[in-house]
């Protein structure tokens, strides 16, 4: 037995960092990852300091300068400024606060009630799979945009309403992830294992089946962003979003409409920016499907 | 010998047929009237070939699978007529090693975590404090040849044979009587399996245990297992002392099997 | 001598990975003649499946990086070849089977129309497989291809043959799945054919039907093999010769009989000393400690000398050369020069 011991112990054991180190490893082996995490390390910069950092705080508090109106882009306004004189740089840069936390609050409730949905239907199975699963299918079949449109009208206009809407539109993409995850973690060898046991079914689905399934769901809210930050502007640029002076980047658009194509800056700038943002998101979301998801590894 | 602690009597399980767009698929006999039992103490060898009933039969055994007929005794009960919560104190004394040591451990979960579910989950019965706990799950790793520095880490940094290590101290932890052994080491290198192989001789002598060894690997089998049971197509198609069984067997199939193992020794009609 | 059907030789390769490289190879000499079954044993990890595919070049490259050493294949270097060239061999000289019968055939297609396609591909490059006219049609071609893929299967046990060539992969079972990749690897009727664990992923008795194949396959067509595997009995009843494999050397090789009877490195005898057997004893059996040592820093000198009892300060010196325990059986091993060591083989 003691020979046996000493053997073993001599085994080397793989350094503990390493999955980590080999993930990013692989991660920056493509440019395209590398890009995409740049662009969403800027937009996420201006989410958090775009209020503090515009060059025009007042035009952002709402404030109008009647006297520059419609001046093309120039050293004192870089993307000129708009119908009411204010500088459009310091409104998309405050605008992507909005913007951005509208689309991840959309994403993250989206996910949190999806994830309890196809868990629950994928782990119960028989009935309850199909009544749950029925009623997200039910879900899907109304366009996201019209629903969300509905329960925004219903509700009434506003930041946190808004993101509701969205939200009530956008679980079923995760219910039908997460139920398909779970049907096929339940018949690992290791939950097997915690059956065997005695593990009781909480136990089984959180500590067993939800962490092991943690890494789709990560990558497909990194691709859903990019689609909720643009969901968020869409309903900003019907005008059931968030109402203006509050700078967000549909309604600038929105706004900025009117003008075109003699003013053309002041829809350049929140269209760029959108799109930056999504293309960003994209890419990140691909680069963490690459290395996070096992099927793709493997 | 001592009586026994597992029996199984008149075992049958059929999976019915399913209904698919192609048509009905048809009744499947995965297991036909097996009936054998498990003397306390010994190691008892199960060898038949793959859709032979063998996962099937672990499965019942195990609780995970209703029979479709016939009985399965634990110490003289009946594991169908178990309340859920005295099937759960079963649960304690009956554990499994899986054949995969990879796929079988949690890759999230570090190893004190994994060596000490079975404490947490049977925690009524056993009543064992965090602390006394973690000194178990050091004792049982140490115990299978690992060691205490090895608790905080994953599955993913050690080998195939050190995971079945810590795949068989997980099985230790509730203290169980029986343990199910299903092929663990097909899977290892020969030079490891021999390891995992004394390892779960030295066990046995050790702390008593009874062994229900599965495999279709009939040297290990013989190697490990004093009584041996046959079983083809779902059938026991013999059954007795394994000495019996490898130098005298009676069926067609036990001399086919035995015939057909592949030994390391040179035959004079090697090309 | 006549020239081997295939000859490696000093063959060295690494593999660029994320934490360096890796010399996975370190020195292959190895002969192939016709009508031998070459064994190619050792632990997982030891280079044994990378050997056979560097013979039909299916490494890919990068990450593997091919040093020195060449692979003569009757005296053309593979290693040198244009890859259109490999592919002919491949198609027509040399036939693979894998472990897993299941991935390697592709579910959507009948087994038929997968033997004709092998059949046609190995007819373009020697028109004389197919046995028909030289000016024959494409529909005569493909009536050839499908009656030669029929003898195949009949020639490798399938009962039925030209019936069971209408049917789908699913709808055979793993050994029967295991013949058809069988005979699709003979259908160009290949001079050499590599089997990387044909047997690992079956039952015995099936395995005993497929190694007898194999055997009776080389006499028939006079043929040379490569057999992988990690089962030493496989290789005793099977093999002709064995080549073990340590970590990307050979350190022992020679005919089956003699290398099973008289082992001389210790790793032989370590690996056979873990096989139980009728007469081992409960408790008995002699575990190898340690694991094949990491190949990106690998230890200096005798690879082996980590895990081996007889290592002495000379083994860490320099890798051992192979020395000639008798005729065509060598080990690398310096211990084996001292007398009390050989009397003990």
């Amino acid at each position: 037995m003691s020979e046996i011991t000493e053997a073993t112990l001599d085994e080397p054991l793989a350094p503990r960092q390493d999955k980590l180190r080999r993930a990013f490893f692989r991660f920056r082996q493509s440019r395209l990852s590398m890009l995409g995490a740049g662009l969403v390390a800027v937009v996420v910069f201006f989410t958090i300091f775009g209020t503090v950092l515009a060059p025009y705080p007042e035009h952002v508090a709402g404030g109008v300068a009647t006297s520059t109106r419609f001046e093309p882009p120039s050293s004192a306004h870089p993307f000129g400024t708009n119908e009411l004189g204010q500088d459009v740089l310091s409104l998309v840069m405050a605008g992507t606060t909005v913007s951005v936390l509208a689309g991840f609050g959309v994403v993250l409730i989206g996910s949190v009630i999806g994830t309890l949905f196809g868990a629950v239907a994928g782990f119960v199975g028989g009935w309850t799979d199909e009544v749950l699963m029925r009623f997200t299918d039910l879900t899907l079949t109304i366009p996201s945009l019209i629903l969300a449109m509905a329960i925004a009208a219903a509700l009434g206009p506003g930041f946190t309403n808004m993101v509701i809407a969205i939200s009530l539109s956008w679980w079923p993409g995760y219910a039908r992830l997460v139920r398909g995850e779970v049907l096929a973690a339940r018949e690992e060898v290791y939950v097997t294992a915690a059956r065997a046991i005695g593990a009781n079914p909480g136990r089984i689905l959180f500590r067993h089946i939800l962490p092991n399934i943690v890494s789709p769901i990560i990558v497909k809210m990194s691709l859903d962003m990019g689609f909720a930050i643009l969901t968020v502007a869409g309903l900003g640029f019907i005008g059931i979003g968030v109402r203006p002076p509050t700078p967000e980047w549909g309604t600038l658009l929105s706004l900025s409409r009117s003008y075109m194509p003699d003013y053309w800056w002041t829809a350049m700038a929140p269209g760029m920016a959108m799109f930056l943002a999504v293309f960003g998101f994209n890419l990140l979301g691909d680069g963490l499907r690459d290395i996070l998801d096992p099927k793709a590894r493997r | 010998m001592s009586e026994p602690i597992l029996t199984i009597e008149n075992l049958s399980k059929i999976y019915a047929p399913k209904r698919t767009i192609f048509g009905r698929t048809a009744e499947v006999h995965a297991l036909k009237d097996v009936s054998l039992s498990v003397m306390k103490g010994e190691s008892f060898g199960l060898v038949g070939e793959s859709g032979s009933g063998k996962t099937t039969l672990t499965r019942s055994v195990l609780h995970l699978e209703t029979p479709t007929a016939g009985r399965i005794l634990f110490e003289g009960q009946d594991l169908a007529h178990l309340s859920p919560a005295e099937l759960r104190r079963l649960r304690a004394r009956v554990q499994i090693v899986f054949q995969d040591p990879y796929a079988s451990l949690n890759p999230r979960m570090s190893v004190r975590d994994i060596v000490t579910e079975p404490m947490v989950v049977h925690q009524d019965t056993l009543r064992l404090s965090r602390k006394q706990q973690d000194d178990r799950a050091a004792e049982l790793l140490s115990l299978v040849g690992l060691g205490p520095q090895h608790l905080a880490r994953y599955p993913h940094e050690f080998s195939g044979g050190q995971r079945q290590r810590i795949c068989i101290a997980r099985a230790l932890a509730s203290g169980p009587d029986l343990l199910l052994l299903d092929e663990p080491t097909s899977a290892l290198d020969v030079s490891v399996q021999a390891q995992v192989l004394n390892l779960l001789c030295d066990l046995q002598d050790r702390l008593g245990l009874t062994y229900f060894f599965i495999s279709h690997d009939l040297s290990v089998v013989r190697y490990l297992c004093n009584r041996v049971a046959l079983i083809y197509r779902g059938e026991i198609v013999e059954e007795g002392e394994s000495d019996q069984i490898f130098d005298a067997p009676e069926s067609g199939y036990a001399r086919m099997l035995i015939g057909a193992m592949p030994q390391v020794k040179v035959r004079c009609d090697a090309v | 001598m006549v020239q081997p059907l295939l000859s490696i030789r000093n063959l060295h390769l690494t593999m660029t990975s994320f934490d360096g490289e890796a010399y996975v190879l370190n020195g292959i000499d190895l002969d192939v003649r016709r009508g031998e079954i070459w064994g190619l044993v050792g632990e997982s990890g030891c280079g044994k499946s990378l050997t056979g595919l560097s013979v039909s070049r299916l490494v890919p490259e990068p990450p593997a990086r091919y040093g020195e050493g060449e692979i003569l294949f009757e005296g053309r270097d593979i290693l040198k070849l244009p890859m259109r060239e490999v592919q002919a061999l491949r198609g027509k000289h040399i036939g693979m089977i894998f472990q897993d019968p299941t991935t390697n055939l592709n579910p959507a297609y009948r087994i038929g129309v997968q033997l004709v396609d092998v059949a046609l591909a190995a007819a373009s490059h020697d028109a004389s497989v197919l046995d028909c006219p030289a000016g024959a049609g494409r529909r005569e071609r493909r009536r050839a291809a499908r009656r030669l893929a029929g003898e195949m299967l009949d020639r490798v046990g399938i009962p039925n043959a030209a019936e069971r060539l209408d049917n789908y992969p699913h709808e055979f079972s793993g050994g029967m799945r295991q013949r058809v990749l069988i005979a699709m690897a003979l259908i160009g009727r290949p001079d050499l054919l590599i089997a990387d664990e044909p047997t690992t992923a079956l039952d015995v008795s099936v395995q005993a039907q497929i190694l007898k194949l194999l055997k009776g396959t080389v006499s028939d067509h006079d043929i040379g093999v490569i057999l992988i595997t990690h089962n030493l009995g496989v290789v005793a009843e099977t093999c002709s010769h064995v080549a073990v494999m340590y970590a990307g050397n050979i350190v022992e090789s020679g005919p089956v009989a003699e290398v099973i009877e008289s082992a001389a490195h210790p790793y032989t005898k370590a690996l056979m000393a873990a096989v139980p057997t009728k007469e081992s004893k409960r408790g008995s059996l002699k575990g190898l400690g340690g694991t094949v040592p990491n190949l990106i820093a690998p230890p200096p000198g005798c690879r082996f000398a980590p895990r081996c009892p007889l290592a002495i300060d000379a083994c860490r010196q320099a890798l051992p050369p192979a020395i000639n325990v008798r005729q065509d059986h060598q080990a690398a091993c310096i211990r084996l020069t001292e007398a009390q060591v050989l009397a003990d083989v």
